[in-house]
């Protein structure tokens, strides 16, 4: 009986030793992009769409999966893997497609902190350039353990979006109804919004971060099972926010009157009729996920580009000794801080460009994957058994198709 | 521009430009393109040894005598006879096992990857050879490798004149290979990292994939393995020592003082740990088990069984002479321990006090006026809290009857105020 309490605190001891990646990058994933684009699909379509999110689930176990193992086993961030294995072009090709990327993505987050403030109150022209500063200052004098338990804590912050989601009292049974029955419409829109969703979910950056992030914990091959664990209960959890975001909305702004949504914090607006705790908590639920995103996104691009093209990286490492990874990570956060203060500049438009560049480097990034997985010389025993990697290609075959889709659209949609 | 542009051969070559450089036979046509080339280690530690050519449907090796000249413009031969490519397990080839790989950095103490390699052109009886000069990094040669194959080799010259070179010179760097076989036939020794400061080449082990960390600690001399072993975070520490053969793992931890080897121990599986003490040699093994007894926690889990006393009644020139003889021991320690006949702690005299004494002084006149100790059974942080308080440098462990049973020093309570 003792032996089985010891055993079992062993195996508790370990799954928190490997807690935090996984999760961090689920939860990353809805940041303020994801939940515009989950608050439009609830307020203009109500609880039709929730049935995505199951498949949305599996596809993003199936490459997180995949990312974590590929860090554990090999001890190796995919870029110095993509470098090693398919040389520098191709990697200096996929880290300049990243790096424009990701910076419209650090420019969707500061946009999310400062409409999420402007709903408090405070101008952007002040939110916005502090913001910039506390996440400069964060990462750069901070160490990367104590912001993983600063990151960690700001995961239960998401909570917020399944107390406002309960109070906006949605028809609960019909969201379960939709939540287990594919709908489809020939409506251009609603399919729009369907592949939105898929490619907000599944991202490039996330692939990089994730496995840095393995490899930065220092999971090893034996202690991945409980890693995997943890990948999957993220995943899950981000699934489950964005229900409760879908749901919010659906309830709220759909079942009154549906209508397209401006922003996320439009969105939250909408919300106020419900109640002010609702919409207070859809409100700090979105500025937690923007700060949470522009805290991440920038430090990891800037660790991958470096990674991968061999440069000098780390916070522990002075201006003078890697120039060009505090470089990058600083022109990302005032570029992309800096941006939301133009006027002008559509959020709207930027979001659909954003979507169109992770959506050209997602097929890459995930075919690149697929290989290097099953390369043996790697991953040893590792490497997919054939029945994972038929899931895998097919993933990989719906989520290219899909975003090919999505670049079309999006490109006509910015051209109009 | 001009400069740039004329024909005089140069002195050195990139890779990338090697790369795909034409090939030419006696009769000036052409054979094939460069695809690769080799050092053979063990037969000449730079020389390119062997060009690998492809053109048409195979590859060929063409070996260094078999070359007249080398410049931009291609190689030119002066044999006939071209053996067809095979693979050679003395081989070092550079694209493939070299470009865009990780290597250690003996000079600046770091671990690289290799974006480009530069020759230089050199003449060795009347033909050019291709000396291995250095390995370039930097956002110079990534431009190079970026632009390789699409401009002209003079282009890119020209375009990268401005951009300061990175580079290591090839007798700094160190190539990991974690087949130990492999090893041998590149005649890959680990000498150059047995000079790095064991702290530094910690950090370098702690930035490697886990068979590169096994593959540097498990080839290097079992000392400089232990001292930097030491120095490794214990979370990367207990998996590297579960990695490695035990019999290796043994090796090193007996290097080790006996108390980090402990808490090294506790912290690995609990089958490996056995393992890696039943390989080890007797008396290590017993001051090691003895510790392991003691709670990780704990005053005993901390303290270091190897320390210099003496008896009460020895005069200053026996102290001196038992200092000289525990040479080994007292690095790193600054006190001299007295004991009472039943082998208790009697007091602590500094070792500075013993230079200043006459030789027939008793050394009890020396010892210090307050006799401060703890408990091997007290929690860590009171262990600190002593140490805070007294301003102490070494702090004498004792168990229930008074018995020294061993020291904690200053950088033990570092190493615990850093973990918390």
């Amino acid at each position: 009986m003792l032996n089985l309490l010891k055993r079992l605190r062993y195996h508790v001891l370990v799954f928190f030793a490997v807690v935090g990646p996984g999760f961090i990058t689920a939860n990353v994933d809805n940041d303020s992009g994801g939940i515009y684009t989950y608050s439009q699909a609830g307020a203009r379509w109500g609880y039709l769409p929730l049935w995505t999110l199951l498949p949305i689930a599996v596809l993003l176990v199936v490459t997180q999966e995949m990312c974590s193992r590929m860090g554990a086993v090999t001890g190796k961030g995919l870029s110095d893997l993509i470098r090693e294995e398919f040389g520098l072009r191709t990697t200096f090709v996929v880290m300049a497609a990243l790096v424009v990327a990701n910076f419209t993505n650090v420019f969707a987050e500061f946009a999310g902190i400062a409409s999420a403030l402007e709903l408090f109150g405070i101008s952007r022209y002040l939110s916005v350039p502090v913001g910039a500063a506390a996440v400069w200052l964060l990462v750069v004098k901070g160490n990367y353990r104590s912001v993983e338990k600063v990151f960690l804590l700001a995961c239960l912050v998401y909570v917020t979006y399944i107390f406002s989601g309960v109070l906006v009292e949605p028809d609960w049974k019909a969201a379960a109804i939709a939540s287990v029955t594919p709908s489809l419409m020939l409506d251009p829109a609603y399919i729009t919004l369907l592949i939105g969703m898929v490619g907000t979910s599944i991202a490039p950056w996330m692939q990089f971060y994730l496995q840095a992030a393995i490899v930065e914990k220092g999971i090893s091959a034996e202690e991945y099972s409980k890693s995997r664990i943890e990948v999957v209960v993220g995943c899950i959890v981000m699934v489950v926010i964005a229900f409760f975001i879908i749901v919010s909305c659906a309830g709220a702004i759909h079942s009154v009157a549906p209508r397209d949504v401006k922003d996320a914090a439009d969105a939250a607006e909408g919300l106020k009729p419900f109640g002010r705790w609702a919409y207070l908590f859809f409100t700090v639920g979105l500025l937690n996920a923007s700060v949470f995103g522009a805290c991440i996104l920038p430090l990891s691009t800037a660790y991958t580009v470096c990674e991968g093209l061999g440069f000098d990286s780390g916070v522990n490492l002075r201006f003078r000794e890697a120039p060009f990874f505090y470089w990058l990570y600083t022109l990302l956060i005032v570029g992309g801080a800096g941006a939301v203060l133009l006027p002008g500049l559509s959020l709207v438009k930027m979001i659909l460009f954003s979507q169109v560049v992770n959506g050209v480097l997602l097929p890459f990034v995930l075919i690149y994957m697929i290989r290097l997985i099953n390369r043996r010389r790697i991953m040893k025993e590792w490497v997919n058994p054939t029945s994972y990697n038929i899931i895998a290609w097919v993933s990989v075959v719906v989520l290219v198709v899909l975003t090919c889709a999505l670049v079309v659209i999006s490109l006509r949609d910015m051209l109009r | 521009m001009t400069a740039a542009l004329s024909v005089a051969p140069p002195d050195y070559i990139f890779l990338t430009e090697l790369i795909g450089m034409k090939v030419f036979d006696l009769k000036g046509q052409r054979i094939g393109r460069v695809r690769d080339a080799a050092l053979v280690p063990t037969v000449h530690p730079m020389r390119v040894d062997r060009f690998l050519v492809g053109g048409g449907w195979a590859w060929m090796t063409v070996r260094h005598d078999q070359v007249r000249s080398i410049g931009l413009n291609g190689i030119y031969l002066r044999a006939e006879q071209l053996t067809p490519y095979h693979d050679d397990e003395y081989m070092l080839r550079i694209v493939q096992d070299l470009l865009d790989q990780q290597i250690i950095d003996a000079q600046g103490r770091k671990v690289v990857r290799v974006t480009d390699v530069s020759f230089t052109v050199a003449r060795e009886d009347d033909h050019d050879v291709l000396l291995l000069h250095d390995v370039d990094i930097g956002i110079r040669s990534v431009l190079r490798r970026v632009l390789q194959g699409l401009l002209p080799p003079r282009c890119v010259r020209w375009l990268q004149a401005p951009i300061s070179p990175k580079s290591i010179p090839w007798d700094y760097c160190n190539i990991i290979e974690p087949d130990p076989q492999r090893r041998l036939r590149l005649n890959i020794t680990p000498h150059r990292l047995e000079n790095i400061h064991p702290a530094d080449l910690a950090d370098i082990v702690e930035e490697l994939a886990p068979d590169d960390r096994e593959a540097i600690l498990g080839s290097i001399d079992s000392e400089v393995a232990a001292e930097t072993l030491s120095e490794v975070e214990p979370r990367i520490q207990a998996k590297i020592v579960e990695a490695l053969d035990p019999e290796k793992a043994a090796e090193i931890l007996e290097e080790m003082a006996p108390d980090q080897a402990a808490d090294l121990l506790a912290e690995v599986k609990e089958e490996t740990s056995e393992e890696i003490l039943e390989e080890m040699s007797l008396e290590p093994k017993t001051e090691v088990e003895e510790l392991l007894e003691f709670g990780e926690h704990t005053a005993g889990g901390l303290m270091n069984p190897e320390y210099v006393a003496i008896s009460m009644e020895a005069r200053v020139a026996d102290a001196v002479d038992a200092v000289r003889e525990g040479e080994q021991l007292i690095e790193g320690q600054n006190t001299l321990f007295l004991l009472d006949s039943e082998q208790r702690l009697a007091g602590v005299v500094p070792l500075a006090r013993l230079l200043l004494a006459a030789p027939e002084t008793p050394v009890s006149d020396l010892r210090s006026a307050d006799l401060i100790h703890v408990d091997a059974k007290e929690k860590k942080a009171r262990v600190v809290e002593l140490f805070d308080k007294y301003n102490l440098l070494a702090l004498p462990v004792v168990d229930a009857s008074g018995k020294l049973l061993g020291i904690v020093t200053a950088d033990d309570v570092i190493s615990v105020l850093r973990q918390s």
